[in-house]
């Protein structure tokens, strides 16, 4: 899988340092474990002969840098992934998010958007989607055109269809999407109602106040410090009675916003209680 | 406290029993925290958690997000994560593409904790019916840490080990009777 000469930690250390200067990203408060073997990954897939070629194409060749970003982040995301996670929004939360004029939700670190159109489907089962909008965003740009199109391989739509009946749905999966040869294109009128855009959770503020957060397995990548910054970005973008809804693995518990939050059953969904 | 030692065990189809045993046979003594990289297919059962704490005295849990391993404790990989460790020795949980068609990856796991343990690791690698660990295995052998794989003869779904065995000649090859035994008295030292 991995092989050709192994990259230390303090080249990786080199690189990063290299491209905050030189293209304004900052990946220096990435978890060093996940960030060495990606790094590693893509050097070795792209057989540079050293490290010296490696960090020189880097810093010279801005499309590079592009394939770089697209690479080393993780992109792995599949449409309704936790069954049971998506029947707590549709009989939990969205009953609650019924009672607003308008709904905005976030979708941080959407990847190739598979989230938002799940959670589009919800949000028309449950009539609501004609007064909601959804905000995917991501680090990298390439991904996010992807969710843009709305297409998707169509040799993922059996397992798909298997989670949507899982979560609850009880309508055919496949009257969402248009299959053609390997794609299938989901309906316009979901992606009508999605705004897909570039954010950097590092470095960029909030943009909108929203009642529900979605930000699953993007933190588990961030070191503490900057899980706790993106904590309190969350927390500023969410209105008071909003929800925060994370990873299988993550948690709310030791972030600095942990005491004005309280957790919905046993999912890994919070509600913002009380205000700062 | 940051452990300089670990036992990790890479298990896959047919695994499961041996790993109970070896559960069973040592206690919270054991100077080492222990992790288990258990794929999981099909007919597992759902609280693996559960039946792992059922046969042991030492505290089990599932690996936790950024958590500090402890001597003495059983940690599970979790379902749809690689395991990984950061430099001061902490897990870390990676979501990343499937390695061998596994996620976790006994490969991920072994060679991350043979890159922040080096010598301090102990990997058990069990039966199982794919490729998965054998490199893994090797980046252990290579830095340092002890190697220890299942006599074919004796796993359920040979496979696994033989990968391992004819990639590298490991520093003990055991049958699954002895194994936990080998484990608790410290027979690799």
């Amino acid at each position: 899988m991995e092989t050709g000469p192994a990259i230390r930690s303090e080249e990786v250390d080199l690189l990063l340092t290299d491209l905050h200067s030189r293209y304004g990203y900052d990946f220096s408060e990435y978890s060093k474990a996940s960030l060495t073997r990606r790094v590693q990954r893509l050097f070795s897939l792209d057989r540079f002969p050293d490290f010296a070629e490696f960090r020189y194409r880097l810093q010279n060749d801005g499309q590079y840098f592009r394939r770089f970003v697209e690479e080393i982040t993780v992109n792995v995301t599949e449409m309704l992934r936790d069954p049971s996670f998506y029947r707590t929004l549709r009989r939990g939360i969205l009953p609650v998010l019924a009672t607003y004029p308008f709904i905005r939700i976030w979708h941080a670190g959407c990847s190739t958007g598979e989230e938002v159109y799940s959670m589009a489907i919800l949000l028309e089962e449950a009539g609501l989607l004609q007064k909601s909008l959804l905000y995917g965003t991501d680090i990298n740009p390439v991904v996010i055109e992807k969710a843009r199109t709305g297409i998707f391989p169509v040799g993922q739509m059996q397992k798909y269809s298997e989670n949507y009946i899982q979560s609850g749905g009880v309508r055919d999966f496949s009257s969402y999407y248009t299959a053609n040869y390997h794609l299938a294109k989901f309906d316009s009128a979901l992606t009508a109602r999605m705004i897909f855009s570039t954010h950097n959770l590092v470095s960029d503020f909030s943009f909108n106040e929203f009642q529900l957060i979605l930000c699953r397995n993007t933190l588990i990548y961030f070191e503490r410090e900057l899980q706790s910054r993106v904590f309190r970005l969350f927390d500023y973008s969410l209105e008071k009675f909003g929800y925060l809804a994370l990873g299988s693995k993550e948690s709310i518990r030791f972030s600095p916003v942990a005491d004005r939050y309280r957790q919905i059953g046993n999912e890994k969904i919070w509600r913002k209680v009380h205000d700062p | 406290m940051t452990p300089d030692k670990l036992l990790a065990i890479g298990g896959s189809a047919g695994s499961l029993q041996v790993i109970l045993a070896v559960l069973a046979a040592i206690d919270k003594g054991f100077g080492m925290p222990v992790l288990v990289i258990l794929h999981r297919y099909g007919r597992l059962p759902s609280s693996l958690e559960e039946l792992f704490a059922s046969r042991t005295t030492m505290p089990v849990k599932e690996v936790e997000e950024k958590e500090t391993p402890q001597a003495g404790t059983v940690y599970l990989s979790p379902a749809d994560y690689h395991v990984l460790f950061e430099n001061d020795g902490s897990f870390s949980l990676d979501y990343s593409e499937r390695v061998h068609f596994s996620r976790p990856s006994i490969d991920v796991g072994f060679r991350s904790a043979a890159e922040v343990f080096g010598q301090g690791l102990v990997a058990l690698l069990l039966s199982g019916g794919n490729a998965d660990g054998a490199e893994g295995l090797q980046i252990v052998q290579e830095r340092g840490g002890v190697t220890i794989v299942q006599d074919p003869a004796t796993a359920e779904v040979p496979y696994m080990p033989q990968q391992a065995i004819s990639r590298m000649p490991p520093d003990f090859i055991i049958t699954a009777e002895k194994i936990p035994g080998f484990i608790r008295d410290g027979g690799y030292r």
